[in-house]
């Protein structure tokens, strides 16, 4: 028992040592990955350009839900013009990036991870390293910066289609006046406070989504059973670090 | 290098999320008034600061002119010392009231300036002379019910 648990322990700290190195590696090679452009094109075309759907889709029944829950609840204070602020704020800061990143995790990640840990079950990184071909620059590094630069549009999306949901509930369902609904959105919305923090948090759950994936595709156990396992530890994981990191992100930007 | 129906997809959503941005930055956010590009600060002390956050917006008349950039306490005058950072396109004069409000019966606090006459103005540094605290709740229904009690053996 104790044994399993030292062992446990001992395997998360060399993984970790191994995914920093790893990050290291990958910033290292980035640039002759950026020097064939295409590749890094195509990864953001499948991670991001597919994903748009599912981001839009759920953005916008996010907005519609929030502006259903938010009315119900400002009504009873009379202040249902404050509707706009509430899902303007709630969006920009939190929502955009958190469940935008955890549906990026579930959709375009667990994706990435298969991909790799199939092409390293089928021995094509090997191959490639035989090849002279370096697999980090030819394989990793394209995948991780189109993920840490679709994340932020994604995000970005996501907060607006969700705004456009709250305004369709609000002022074209039940009513709510709305010039107050723009006006005092604009007024309680600030650029630098609560839209580019959010962005940078997009940016940093991307950087942490892709790096994750990727990770765990180059680590898996080369058999079928391990890149399904990989895939279930990228999902999980990255789900847990977009949480903690936006609860940390948070109790930096927005305090006072 | 020939161009595929990849590269097109991928520019139309490199596009279509500027646009996201713009339209945070623009509709959601206002870009123009939030962010004074040209600033100066002054300074206020108040007995009593109420609820008043770091932020909270300083109005003449009404319009937003500048933003509480700064709250610290002065433990030798036993005063809030707030820090007013004013968009330098507006001056006062320097017999300025300043005095914390209320927006509504439960919203946000902030400053709100009353002008006086005097013929020179304020600059970056001064602090205002006048100023009037926030308006404890507690302290209000107090004197109310103290003058209550005080009214009551008269009639």
């Amino acid at each position: 028992m104790i044994r399993k648990l030292g062992a446990m322990v001992i395997d998360g700290v060399w993984r970790l040592g191994f995914a920093t190195r790893f990050l290291f590696l990958l910033l290292r090679y980035s640039g002759q990955s950026f020097l064939r452009l295409h590749l890094t094109l195509r990864e953001i075309y499948f991670s991001g350009v597919l994903s748009l759907l599912i981001i839009l889709v759920s953005g916008l029944f996010v907005g519609l839900v929030l502006g259903l829950q938010g009315y119900e609840t400002l009504q009873r204070y009379g202040s249902s013009e404050a509707l706009g602020v509430l899902v303007a704020l709630s969006l920009t800061r939190e929502l955009g990036p958190v469940v935008a990143g955890l549906l990026f995790a579930s959709r375009a990640g667990s994706a990435v991870t298969a991909e790799i840990g199939l092409m390293k079950t089928t021995e094509q990184l090997k191959a490639m390293d035989m090849m002279a071909v370096n697999p980090i620059a030819r394989v990793a590094a394209p995948r991780f910066w189109g993920g840490v630069i679709s994340m932020p549009i994604l995000a970005a999306l996501f907060s607006a289609m969700g705004i456009l949901g709250g305004w369709l509930i609000g002022v074209a369902f039940i009513g709510v006046d709305d010039g107050a609904f723009w006006s005092q959105m604009q007024a309680a919305v600030d650029i630098r406070y609560d839209i580019i923090n959010g962005v940078i948090k997009s940016f940093v759950f991307g950087v942490a989504v892709s790096l994750i994936a990727v990770f765990e595709g180059y680590d898996c156990v080369p058999t079928a059973e391990g890149v399904s396992r990989a895939i279930t530890r990228t999902v999980v994981s990255s789900a847990l670090a977009i949480l903690a990191l936006d609860f940390v992100l948070t109790s930096f930007m927005f305090r006072g | 290098m020939s161009r595929s129906t990849i590269d097109l997809w991928v520019g139309i959503f490199v596009l279509m999320g500027c646009a996201a941005i713009l339209f945070l930055a623009l509709k959601v956010g206002n870009l123009s008034a939030s962010s004074f590009a040209e600033n100066y600060t002054i300074e206020a002390s108040f007995s009593n600061i109420g609820g008043l956050k770091v932020r909270a917006p300083v109005k003449v008349a009404g319009v937003v002119v500048g933003r509480v950039s700064d709250i610290r306490y002065d433990n030798e005058r036993f005063e809030a010392v707030v820090s007013l950072t004013l968009d330098s396109r507006y001056s006062f004069p320097r017999d300025t009231i300043g005095e914390i409000l209320t927006s509504g019966l439960l919203g946000e606090q902030y400053i709100g300036l009353e002008p006086g006459g005097d013929e020179r103005a304020l600059k970056a540094g001064d602090s205002l002379k006048i100023t009037q605290s926030a308006v404890v709740l507690e302290k209000l229904i107090g004197q109310f019910l103290f003058n209550k009690a005080a009214e009551a053996p008269q009639q």
